[in-house]
């Protein structure tokens, strides 16, 4: 709990940013715009309805498109400006229809008289018709508010900060102290900054201007300490940390902080983690230089990124050479070290049914596959790899299930699944009872753990590249198995189980 | 002096004002009365453009009013409306201070202004810093006349002013209002159902039907000579409704009126 808390102050700080700068841009959008359609009466309908449509795409996928949308335009695609965008547009219907519904729902008598005592068209919508419309558009803002701050904890997943770290590595490390941690601390946050302009609106209709007075000093402060601590790291001049990027599971927060952790003790230079990375953002990230190293496994980047998939019985050191090749040539990446195991995708059955069907590879699941069902992770059924599985067993299952990696053990346990794409490295497989199946076709390649270093840093800070090689081959599999064994089975915080693997590797080679 | 000439309004193919020609003198208090959709409301919003018309001129004091923009316009004109529109926002003070405040009058001049127009239209001063919501619909009309009278207009309009009051307060808003209306020396042209009302505050009374004026002239003139039996019909009613109250009172049938 404690080690959780610990990181409060930074989490609520970036989430407050994300909201606080979001919302300004919602309303600074949509007042004017909202304006302007009550002008110009054709716009009302497709302003509106834009909108509203962008309100109904489902928030993650809104922010998940900022990433390659901001790609093309080779802007910062990871991080703070791709959240903030999803975020303004996400903010930008409620005060948008509330400006709109509270101009138009003016008595007309009002708007005649304005006209009548002799004010301009502007003095009409400065002097009446906005200060009418305020407890509205107010009104609007606090829809939005409570929206945002909800929607800002998806931030995490695009490389943003937020509460919602606690959330995504709580999840994929089932530590659910962490989970109820970020999820409480939205709420209140949500329920703060809601009373805030709650306190607002009712002064702007009650007339008390004493309370308006003290809501917006509050209101100012906020944006002030929000404004501060975005602008500090700029101004302090201080070399940017090393930042070290992580995908959603726990063998991935386990190595992120290794990384960071070594880093410092070697180097001295300081670092930050961005973590809970989709598998491929994390990549276009390193590519792109907006994060300087994490892990990823050869087998993916041979798959994925080279699209060898299809080649069958390739060697371990072959694919490794080749890889590192081509992340240098065509990427300017580094491969700094390999850690020393494999983390393969398997197909991995209860060890009952193993030893009851008679089942020790892949091929001896064909006669059973009409029967069984297959859990895979997010991604598994739409890579490569799998397609490949599929067509050289002629594997036809009686159902496919998608579910959280963090789950799918457990659902092969409890008979949910029968067969899964499991990682090797898991320790899950041997303490939920299962069995992995030999890839008797060679068909998946194999899967190295590997540091990748982006062509900034090898450039920047070759310390730091040289202290990463010396990691090469100091986590054999049965480490890393024990290691995930700690944070999913027994609630170990990620970083502890790291930084307790660095005092133990100091320790051996000091003898 | 308010100078209408072949004032024409045409919504599509529709006549709501059909070159309307009337001369209103500088001091005069000019009635337009006439069943609804008659054309009264939108020939007065005419005057100050809260309607532009389609054709036909209004000069004021020989000026043509489209000769300026029509904000100045207005605010050279004191508008009273059938609905009031006070500002709920604003306070009493605020909404009679809006017009000098749109020209641009200084503060130490529009103070003692409010102070005074609340007087003119007997109204405590102390109101001046309470909102709209609070008053009595009497109270919020006679701040209306006061927001109207507010920049000294020599012309005011006024559309239905006392229409939704009782008529205790309609009675003694009018009595102010005759009063205003000579101490000021004020051009106005006023808009009414009420026939009564129009008897009694008008110098002149213009009769609409469809669109056109049917008949131009003093009370008197249009209660002896009617020009047809729709003006008579119109102008003989409070007559009418007399000679009812009368029956009911000595229990005498009703006489038609000849």
């Amino acid at each position: 709990m404690s080690e959780q808390l610990h990181f409060l102050p930074e989490y609520l700080t970036a989430h407050l940013q994300l909201t606080l700068l979001a919302l300004l841009f919602s309303t600074i959008i949509s007042i004017p715009l909202g304006i302007v359609a009550t002008r110009v009466t054709w716009l009302e309908p497709p302003v509106l309805a834009i909108a509203g449509v962008i309100q109904t795409i489902p928030s993650l996928a809104l922010l998940a498109v900022m990433v390659p949308v901001l790609a093309a335009f080779d802007l910062q695609s990871i991080g703070f400006l791709p959240a903030i965008i999803g975020l303004t547009l996400y903010g930008v219907f409620p005060v948008l229809r509330n400006t709109v519904t509270g101009i138009k729902g003016i008595d007309l008598a009002l708007k005649e008289a304005s006209r009548g005592v002799g004010m301009t068209a502007f003095q009409q919508l400065t002097m009446v018709e906005l200060p009418l419309a305020m407890p509205f558009i107010v009104s609007g803002i606090r829809t939005a508010t409570v929206w945002v701050v909800g929607i800002a904890t998806l931030s995490t997943p695009i490389g943003a900060t937020s509460l919602g770290n606690y959330i995504f590595s709580g999840l994929q490390t089932r530590n659910y102290t962490s989970v109820l941690i970020g999820c409480v601390a939205a709420a209140i946050l949500a329920l703060f900054l809601d009373s805030l302009v709650r306190a607002i609106e009712v002064a702007i209709i009650r007339r008390r201007r004493g309370q308006l007075a003290i809501a917006l000093v509050i209101v100012v402060m906020l944006y002030g300490y929000a404004g501060f601590t975005l602008a500090a790291p700029m101004i302090d001049g201080r070399q940017r940390p090393v930042i070290v990027g992580s995908k959603t599971f726990t063998e991935q927060y386990i190595l992120s902080s290794v990384i960071s952790l070594w880093i410092e003790h070697e180097t001295g230079r300081s670092t930050s983690l961005v973590q809970s990375l989709g598998s491929i953002v994390a990549f276009d990230a390193l590519a792109a230089g907006e994060i300087d190293v994490y892990v990823d496994y050869s087998g993916t980047l041979w798959a994925n990124e080279m699209g060898r998939a299809h080649e069958k019985h390739v060697e371990r050191v072959e694919v490794l050479d080749e890889v590192s090749q081509y992340l240098e040539k065509k990427h300017g990446i580094t491969l700094a070290a390999t850690l020393g195991f494999e983390n393969a995708y398997a197909l991995a059955v209860r060890a009952v049914d193993a030893e009851r069907l008679d089942l020790h590879n892949v091929s001896d699941l064909i006669t059973h596959a009409t029967r069984f069902v297959i859990g895979g992770d997010y991604e598994f059924f739409a890579r490569p790899e799998w397609l490949e599985v599929q067509e050289t067993y002629g594997l036809r299952f009686r159902e496919q299930r998608t579910m959280d990696s963090a789950l799918m053990y457990q659902a092969a346990a409890t008979h949910a699944v029968d067969v899964i794409s499991a990682f090797s490295s898991d320790g899950r497989i041997v303490a939920y009872g299962l069995q992995v199946l030999k890839d008797d076709r060679n068909v998946l390649p194999p899967y190295d753990a590997v540091i990748l270093v982006s062509a900034r840093l090898v450039n920047d800070d070759p310390a730091v590249v040289e202290a990463l090689t010396r990691l090469d081959g100091v986590i054999d599999v049965e480490r890393m198995r024990a290691m995930n064994l700690r944070v999913d089975r027994y609630g170990q915080a990620p970083s502890t189980v790291a930084s307790e693997f660095i005092e133990e590797l100091l320790t051996t080679w000091s003898r | 002096m308010i100078q209408v000439k072949n004032l024409t309004k045409l919504y599509g193919s529709d006549i709501a004002v059909n070159a309307l020609t009337l001369t209103v003198e500088t001091g005069e208090r000019v009635i337009l009365v006439g069943s609804s959709g008659s054309g009264k409301t939108t020939t007065l919003k005419m005057i100050n453009r809260l309607i532009e018309p389609t054709s036909g001129s209004v000069s004021l004091d020989g000026v043509d009013t489209s000769s300026l923009p029509a904000h100045e316009l207005r605010r050279q004109i004191g508008y009273v409306f059938q609905q009031v529109g006070l500002f709920p926002h604003m306070t009493i003070g605020e909404n009679i201070a809006v017009t000098p405040t749109l020209l641009g009058w200084s503060p130490d001049r529009i103070i003692p202004r409010v102070d005074e127009l609340l007087e003119l239209v007997e109204l405590d001063p102390g109101m001046r810093s309470r909102y709209s919501n609070e008053l009595s619909g009497g109270q919020q009309q006679r701040v209306g006349v006061a927001r109207a009278l507010a920049a000294g207009p020599r012309v005011m309009l006024l559309d239905e002013p006392f229409g939704s009051l009782d008529p205790l307060t309609r009675q003694r808003l009018q009595k102010s209002f005759l009063s205003i209306c000579t101490g000021l020396n004020l051009t106005t042209v006023f808009v009414t159902h009420d026939m009564t009302e129009a008897l009694v505050l008008g110098n002149r009374i213009g009769v609409m039907r469809d669109g056109e004026l049917l008949q131009f002239g003093t009370p008197y003139e249009l209660l002896s000579q009617p020009k047809d039996e729709y003006v008579y019909e119109l102008m003989s009613t409070p007559q009418r409704q007399a000679a009812l109250v009368n029956s009911l009172v000595t229990g005498k049938p009703t006489e038609p009126v000849s």
